[in-house]
């Protein structure tokens, strides 16, 4: 056998060695994990008020539905924060004077809504702004919540925007004014381009933090959510299997966009090497 | 015939007068006077820090001037008031480091200035974009992005940006420093095809092979000052002034060493 083959033969082994401690060390540990939980001494009442199948297969459809609302609310509100996230990044980084107090406020704006917890935003805005009595604001719940959180994220992408802008080298508009581009022009088609680019796995990110997030407009009391209704249902006979369900229509969604994360990063990783 | 100059020099296109620059305490320049006249060819060459590159990024109003005047055809562009965006229209540069879009393709970089800048169609820009690509051997390579490039190909596409407007005065920033040498010959092809064509141009540059084979005149940077400026072959050959011989002499010994 040349050394070429038996080079070749050693990594297949040392590779076959990996996998299989790996194949060991998984069944190990989950299996410790499983045997602990299943030995605890209230696993039996735990398996009866969460896992119970029954349970489950009755009040699923329901929270199904609910779960539409979610995804409708997530939508809606994911474009109002990649639009307010650009907006307000564009304020902060422009420099003409005239624009001055948009700036302030986007300032203010981006301090503000970062440091106030989301759930503490959901509460008052979803009481708070119908307490007014001002007519011609929402007053519907779910429009509330659902501004709340537009409020919370959109200061979060904006920040995530101006990173990406201010992380595009300064020789790019140098070179995009020197081609006769404006500043304007400059920002749109040379700066922005690169700085989205970029920006794509920090707001991918977001986005799966602000589709969990949904679930927070259940706490202003908005009907037909899908953790709503799972607390509605637990709250009656103290079994808990509904939020078991919404939890793992929340994963459905969550998981592949995660997923989809990493493999996002790993090609920017190959590419920029 | 030196550097194939097709046509003779006519008037100036750029001229600086009594220009001073300071970044901070630092004086970069120091009261540069200087003419570049239609068709000509003018190498600046000095140490790095001497003043090359501030210059030319004044002259393309990247920088703002302290005092003195820089001109374009006969027109002070350093004027507050002055519209900066169309005197760049009228010129072209070409950096060290490339700076091309890194999101764009090479076709796409050549005619972004056109067709954003200029309000020029996209079917014309593309397609003067693509010959001017291939008349520096670029020719299937419109639709690469730059990280699939070399530095040399990447610098042609760059000069090819830049000239892509027919501008006025083509202005190129040490354009083979960032190169491995063997990529630097291609390069300076590229330039010399433009000289060839009679475009007016300022280069400050390393490499005093080409600044005699293509420049008409080289002037010499010392310390954010013109000392020397003449023609090509007597500034390179047979400096006049004592700090102009010093910096020759050293870049020879660094070459024999």
């Amino acid at each position: 056998m040349d050394r070429r083959a038996e080079r070749a033969l050693a990594r297949r082994r040392k590779a076959r060695r990996g996998q299989a401690i790996a194949v060991v060390s998984t069944v190990v540990v989950l299996g410790g994990l499983a045997a602990l939980v299943l030995t605890s001494p209230g696993w039996s009442e735990v398996r009866e008020t969460f896992f119970d199948w029954e349970k489950f297969k009755e009040i699923f459809p329901e929270i199904l539905v609910g779960f539409w609302l979610d995804i409708r609310v997530f939508l809606i509100v994911e474009v109002a924060v990649l639009l307010i996230g650009l907006v307000v990044a564009l304020l902060r980084i422009l420099r003409a004077p005239a624009l001055f107090p948009l700036k302030l406020l986007a300032t203010v704006y981006t301090d503000v809504f970062r440091g106030i917890p989301t759930i503490l935003l959901v509460y008052l805005i979803g009481f708070g702004v119908p307490a007014l009595e001002l007519s011609g604001l929402p007053s519907e719940p779910v429009v509330l919540g659902g501004i709340a959180l537009a409020l919370s994220y959109g200061a979060y992408v904006a920040e995530v925007y101006r990173a990406g802008i201010q992380s595009v080298h300064r020789s790019q508009r140098d070179a995009a004014l020197a081609v006769g581009l404006t500043e304007a022009g400059a920002l749109r088609h040379v700066i922005l381009p690169q700085a989205v680019r970029r920006v794509g796995p920090p707001l991918l990110n977001d986005f799966i933090a602000l589709q969990k997030d949904v679930a927070l407009i259940a706490i202003i009391g908005v009907a037909g959510e899908a953790f709503r209704i799972a607390q509605i249902d637990a709250s009656l006979d103290f079994n808990y299997t509904p939020m078991i369900a919404a939890a793992m229509l929340y994963l459905v969604i969550t998981l592949p966009l995660a997923r989809l994360l990493d493999h996002w990063e790993r090609e920017r990783g190959k590419r920029y090497s | 015939m030196r550097g194939g100059a097709a046509q003779v020099p006519g008037a100036p296109v750029l001229e600086a007068r009594a220009v001073t620059k300071s970044f901070g305490e630092v004086e970069v320049l120091r009261g540069i006077d200087l003419a570049v006249r239609e068709h000509e060819a003018v190498a600046l060459i000095g140490a790095s820090g001497s003043g090359k590159s501030t210059l030319l990024r004044c002259i393309d109003l990247l920088e703002d001037i302290d005092d003195g005047d820089i001109l374009l055809d006969g027109e002070v562009i350093t004027d507050p008031g002055v519209d900066t965006v169309g005197v760049r229209r009228r010129l072209g540069l070409v950096f060290q480091s490339y700076n091309l879009f890194p999101h764009l393709t090479a076709l796409q970089n050549v005619v972004i200035g056109q067709v954003w800048g200029r309000g020029i169609s996209r079917a014309q820009a593309e397609q003067e974009g693509r010959a001017l690509l291939s008349r520096f051997g670029l020719g299937g390579r419109e639709n690469d992005h730059p990280d699939q490039l070399s530095g040399g190909q990447q610098q042609r596409i760059a000069i090819a940006r830049a000239f892509a407007a027919k501008p006025r005065a083509m202005l190129l920033d040490e354009v083979t420093s960032a190169l491995d040498p063997e990529l630097v010959g291609e390069v300076l092809a590229a330039v010399r095809d433009l000289k060839e064509t009679g475009v007016t141009m300022l280069l400050a540059t390393h490499e005093m092979s080409f600044a005699r084979d293509v420049a008409d005149t080289v002037g010499f940077l010392h310390e954010g000052r013109l000392v020397e400026h003449g023609p090509a072959e007597q500034v390179l050959s047979e400096p006049r002034e004592p700090e102009t011989q010093r910096f020759l002499r050293r870049l020879l010994d660094a070459h024999r060493a």
